[in-house]
């Protein structure tokens, strides 16, 4: 009977050569995408050996010398680092921390609206500024919060309160950083919160406000489980990016003054290579290190999240 | 004091008498155009075999596509590479290294996969048409929704990336508008220098203030033309995305 069974599938499966042939010219199309994969995607993941290496522009990435962890021991010595990690830290765990909820509260406030003109109105209008670029986003906060010029230093003005220059200010960083993202995301993280949402039978509120269930309950018992899956699953994928935040947006709202905040991990490591100091190898150290704890951080939040909620990304 | 000080264009006369505004027009629009294109070609030459279940070796290459998503080799060594290659400087610095987004390939992979009927595929084949055959004259034509939201999405990051130019172009005349923009709106480097608060700079500031909003707007005119019509794009990319493929 097994034998039967074996010569069957045999029939089916054609050898490998003759499946190749079958369909060469699938094949021949992906030579160029995957040369570019290789080029542009892989190969700079090869580039990240020079983290162990003493970069030199003569030797290049496989012909520097061999130094071991020395760029990694140069790299814990100094105290900035520290203060480096912590800013990142700080940051993106108040964006992990913030973010999703206000996006939640918005979706819902939306699905909880009747008219559905009003609610595509407002959908429409709160996801357009996700397509502006960032140097225009950032230039318009710097223009809005200017405290000599900007309409922040009028309202002060008003109020009779004396502007303080929120720019060089450290403390302040963390916030404007992190609403400027929720505010120019927020309309276009909720979409798929919003058409989850929509996807809940009408039939379904209506039964639950028969039996008495009021608006706060429905949204506790019908709202959330809907959202629930979506929610892990974005979730996750944030606390995996937890160490790549937006660098190019914190480079534009650096100032000299709030450095102390606002430097992060991403953007040292980038000003130490390309900026101040050409010195490639600490700065790939930095920026290795970086990716290693994300690559743990996602690890451990797709594990926390199938056993919590049985759903993962693989 | 809210009240504004009257109406002049003086600020936009300004900025359209310095041609760099023009020209990082004129070079964002050929980025964008070109690089648009290319991206989509190459994302459809990708996606599209690895949608096919009888493609050999698909999963692995599925997989190293999403690695990308997890892991990168960073901004150092790919401009080591990009130096190796002589592309510093070059207008194909802004084109090369974005040209295969994961995320765009994998949706367009699951649109693929969905809905591009097999027996379409067998029909072609009986008349001895090839893949690439195939993809030309079936694929393309019924896929006309992703390839929008591809070139939407496309389109809009080459359109706003101001970084790559920044690290990889030294001449002016190459500069895509996002940096120009920057150096007017932040100066040359990325630490602006901190305000310094004197009176009598207020004055001078006024002008300068009226240069910086015409940027400003002057730099949203084409998303505010295009976002109507584009609109309902959008959301589609996102909700084909959110399948698990």
């Amino acid at each position: 009977m097994k034998r039967t069974l074996d010569l069957q599938s045999n029939i089916h499966t054609k050898p490998l050569k003759k499946r190749i042939l079958e369909n060469w010219d699938l094949y021949l199309l992906l030579i160029i995408p995957v040369a570019l994969l290789l080029i542009f995607s892989y190969y700079p993941m090869f580039g990240l050996q020079i983290a162990f290496r003493k970069f030199n522009a003569s030797g290049g990435i496989w012909g520097s010398p061999w130094v071991g962890l020395d760029n990694f021991k140069r790299l814990f010595t100094t105290n900035k680092i520290v203060q480096v990690f912590i800013n990142t830290i700080r940051i993106s765990g108040y964006q992990i921390l913030v973010e999703p909820i206000v996006t939640v509260t918005f979706a819902l406030m939306l699905n909880a609206v009747f008219s559905s003109r009003y609610k595509r109105l407002v959908q429409t209008i709160s996801y357009m500024p996700h397509f502006i670029s960032t140097v225009v986003m950032v230039g318009i906060l710097r223009q809005i919060l200017n405290n000599r010029i900007g309409i922040y230093a009028i309202v002060c003005e008003q109020l009779g309160i004396n502007a303080v220059d929120v720019w060089s200010l450290p403390e302040a960083f963390p916030h404007l950083f992190v609403w400027s993202i929720i505010w120019q995301n927020l309309g276009w993280n909720s979409i798929i919160y919003i058409a989850a949402l929509s996807s809940v039978e009408l039939e379904l509120y209506e039964a639950a406000e028969i039996d008495g269930a009021s608006r706060f309950k429905r949204l506790l018992y019908i709202d959330f489980p809907t959202i629930l899956p979506t929610f892990a699953v974005l979730f996750i994928l944030k606390v995996g990016s937890m160490m790549s935040i937006g660098y190019e947006q914190v480079l534009l709202m650096q100032t000299p003054l709030n450095l102390m905040y606002s430097e992060i991990i991403s953007t040292y490591s980038y000003k130490i290579a390309l900026e101040q100091s050409s010195d490639y190898s600490l700065g790939t150290a930095i920026s290795l290190f970086n990716s290693v704890i994300n690559l743990v951080l996602i690890y451990i939040a797709n594990k926390l999240s199938k056993k919590i909620s049985g759903i993962g990304l693989w | 004091m809210l009240i504004s000080k009257g109406f002049s264009l003086d600020g936009y006369k300004a900025v359209l008498k310095d041609g760099s505004i023009m020209t990082g027009y004129i070079n964002s629009i050929f980025y964008t155009v070109v690089g648009t294109f290319l991206s989509i070609a190459v994302t459809i030459m990708l996606a599209y075999p690895l949608s096919r279940s009888d493609l050999v070796g698909g999963k692995i290459l599925m997989a190293m596509v999403t690695f990308t998503m997890l892991f990168a080799g960073g901004i150092i060594p790919t401009y080591i590479l990009m130096r190796n290659l002589h592309l510093i400087n070059s207008r194909l610095a802004m084109i090369l290294p974005g040209m295969l987004g994961a995320y765009n390939v994998i949706i367009a992979r699951t649109f693929f996969a969905n809905s591009i009927p097999k027996e379409l595929l067998e029909a072609t084949k009986v008349d001895g048409l090839g893949n690439i055959a195939f993809i030309i004259k079936m694929v393309i034509p019924l896929s006309k929704s992703i390839i929008v939201v591809l070139a939407l999405y496309y389109g809009v990051a080459i359109w706003n990336n101001w970084f790559s130019a920044y690290i990889y172009l030294h001449d002016v005349n190459k500069y895509p508008l996002q940096l120009i923009l920057k150096e007017i709106l932040f100066g040359n480097s990325t630490d602006m220098s901190a305000s310094s608060g004197s009176s009598e700079e207020v004055g001078l500031d006024a002008l300068s203030e009226s240069i910086k909003y015409a940027c400003i707007m002057l730099s949203c005119v084409p998303l505010w033309i295009a976002y109507p019509f584009l609109q309902k794009f959008f959301e589609k990319g996102v909700m084909i995305g959110s399948i698990k493929g």
